[in-house]
């Protein structure tokens, strides 16, 4: 396994205009934004699985829908293979298309996420016919084939001429998986895959991811709300709250000893296995602060159970605290 | 690939099955095909042409012939078949008015997917455009337009100037509405999928744009036909058809111009009104029920079947 990251973030921005009105452009009012991702770095090495958790709206899918270029970023870099992302090919950057072809997406919603008229096979040869690859119609039936049976389709050639609607939302999020694997990426972003999933599909559902993982050495950006799939799942967790990571590290570490306030929360009213032990519930108070209006200091202590003065006005930054495990609070910064 | 063949032919017949329970598209589709056949086959339904004289047996010009001496429709003020000239005159009017509807419709569907997905400036000078073409009255303009093309002595055909000022003055409804539903296609996930593929606009207009706005397309294909062929009808009758290749709107022109009406000739004038009105009620029965059958949100539940609610069963296994 080669050292350099697959895939890295560098202070990260991803805002949304807020459209203004011409009478706000007349008065000259500031353009306000929302800003969904603001200032994410992170690394993910080859072969590596890392999950971004957080919840609804703390900018896990603006993340992953910037790093595949659905959404412009507003600033920050992000290198694929030790290369910038651009709009094309260059010495020192990778072009869109190219990245395209090298990373994947999952997306959340397999029953949204098929074209309603399109065929299976045609589907999950998209790729291939996007990329101009596998151009015999032998050699993509051969592909699709393989794609389909690797996703746990069998026997394949019973899927080609089926359209989504007969399917189920297990056998769609599969046929979501294979036509991502088709092009034999070596990164994969899977964006919620299993939520919209009934619960006994979800377990079968991330096997077949894990065990792809482990047979072809995919790397894997792993966006989800629920922290139970994570532990199966990831090596490295990272928590976002509000656009920022607060706490990253390794599975083990985050879940077992949490740092941050909020990861302590998030933890803490996780379902547990075994009933009986009770622990303390940190159950947060209020909503989400607005993305627009950012609190000032540390956007977390509005709702923090443990914030201070200090709170209000400095913002704190990411606070080494093992070689592996970092996370940003201002009483880990003392 | 033999597969798609089959698919092909399971999806007609599906298609088939759905569209035979509805009576009206029945209709619509016997009055439409009526008139096709016959616009075809007019050498076959008539010994006569649409510009041969009747004569009777001293070799006197029959004017004005009622059904009752000359059959089956009688003759006009000089001596033509009526009957020949409907028929023929349905080739006419069913031409001018399926062209001009395919144009209306092409420019219509086109400008509507460019404005919907790419939006920004090509959508607001689309339909700014789009919005000067509705406020001008469609008549007037259109009148103005043929006689000033007539004038100009271009060489080409009345009848093609006629077909060409109706088409491309008539997509403007049909370019709102293929926008606006672009628009929400443009947001759908699958769409997203196919550009994190890497899928070009082109690709994603193409395959996955395109296939959704299909139904659309046909159902107002359908509708647009019948506005056509009235305003065929209707600039014909004003006297901008082409009087030596009559439709039935010239017929009316004829009809009315060489007073039919005061010698009573009512097999002149009826005839030609009731095919117009026979094809587009052909047009809005079947577009309508094409519109019912495409847009779910028209139809009844899917559970409900021929015989109230059934159960919902695979298609397999029968279950």
């Amino acid at each position: 396994m080669t050292p350099n990251p697959i895939l890295e973030a560098r202070e990260l921005h991803t805002y949304f205009l807020v459209p203004q009105s011409p009478f706000e452009a007349l008065m000259r009012r500031p353009h306000l934004s929302v800003k969904a991702v603001d200032g994410v770095s992170f690394a993910l090495m080859r072969g590596e699985t890392l999950a971004i958790v957080g919840e609804s709206g703390c900018g896990k899918t603006t993340i992953a829908r910037t790093l595949i270029g659905l959404e412009a970023k507003t600033k920050g870099e992000i290198l694929f293979d030790g290369k910038e992302v651009a709009l094309r090919d260059g010495q020192t950057a990778i072009g869109l298309k190219h990245l395209r072809q090298r990373a994947q997406m999952i997306f959340q919603d397999p029953y949204e996420s098929l074209n309603p008229r399109a065929t299976i096979f045609d589907i999950v040869a998209e790729p291939l016919v996007v990329h101009g690859l596998a151009k015999g119609e032998r050699e993509r039936t051969a592909a699709v084939t393989t794609a389909l049976e690797d996703a746990g389709l069998r026997p394949a050639e019973h899927y080609f001429m089926r359209y989504p609607y007969e399917l189920s939302g297990g056998q769609r999020q599969r046929v979501v998986i294979a036509s991502a694997l088709v092009l034999q990426p070596e990164l994969l972003i899977a964006d919620e895959p299993v939520s919209m999933l009934d619960v006994s599909i979800r377990a079968e559902i991330l096997n077949l991811l894990r065990d792809l993982r482990q047979k072809r050495g995919i790397s894997v950006i792993f966006i989800t709300h629920d922290l139970s799939t994570v532990a199966y799942f990831a090596d490295r967790i990272a928590v976002m709250y509000l656009g920022r990571i607060v706490e990253i590290g390794l599975t083990r570490e985050v879940l077992r000893d949490p740092q941050h306030p909020y990861t302590k929360a998030l933890l803490s009213v996780a379902p547990a296995p075994n009933p009986r032990l009770r622990r303390k519930r940190v159950i947060l108070q209020g909503e989400t602060p607005n993305p627009i209006n950012l609190p000032s200091g540390c956007r977390f202590h509005p709702r923090c159970p443990v914030a201070f003065d200090q709170c209000k006005i400095k913002d704190p930054q990411l606070t080494v605290l093992s070689e592996t495990h970092q996370a940003a609070c201002l009483l880990l910064e003392k | 690939m033999s597969d798609h063949w089959k698919l092909f032919l399971r999806n007609l017949s599906e298609f088939w099955k759905a569209f035979r329970r509805n009576k009206l598209g029945l209709v619509g589709g016997f009055l439409i095909l009526t008139a096709l056949l016959a616009a075809i086959f007019a050498p076959a339904l008539t010994p006569h042409s649409a510009v041969d004289i009747m004569r009777d047996s001293n070799g006197r010009a029959l004017t004005f012939a009622s059904p009752a001496t000359h059959s089956p429709l009688g003759t006009d003020d000089a001596g033509h078949d009526i009957w020949a000239l409907l028929i023929y005159g349905a080739r006419i009017s069913l031409m001018v008015g399926f062209l001009a509807g395919f144009i209306s419709m092409f420019v219509g569907s086109s400008l509507g997917i460019i404005a919907g997905y790419f939006g920004g400036a090509v959508d607001t000078l689309v339909m700014r455009v789009t919005d000067i073409l509705m406020v001008i009255p469609d008549l007037p303009l259109m009148l103005v337009l043929v006689a000033t093309i007539r004038q100009m002595d271009l060489k080409v055909s009345p009848l093609s100037v006629l077909i060409l000022v109706i088409g491309l003055l008539y997509w403007t409804s049909a370019a709102r509405l293929i926008r606006s539903q672009t628009l929400t296609i443009k947001e759908r996930q699958f769409v997203a999928r196919a550009r994190a593929i890497g899928a070009g606009h082109w690709h994603i207009i193409r395959k996955h744009i395109l296939p959704q706005l299909m139904p659309l397309i046909v159902t107002n294909t359908v509708l647009i036909l019948s506005t056509a062929i009235l305003i065929e009808s209707g600039l014909a009758f004003l006297g901008l058809g082409d009087p030596t290749q009559p439709s039935w709107g010239t017929m009316l022109n004829f009809a009315f111009s060489r007073s039919a009406i005061s010698n009573g000739a009512w097999w002149f004038y009826l005839p030609p009104g009731i095919a117009i009105l026979w094809v587009s009620l052909g047009c809005i029965l079947l577009g309508n029920v094409l519109e019912e059958m495409m847009n779910p949100r028209l139809t009844a539940h899917y559970l409900e079947g021929d015989k109230g609610m059934i159960a919902i069963t695979d298609k397999e296994t029968g279950l």
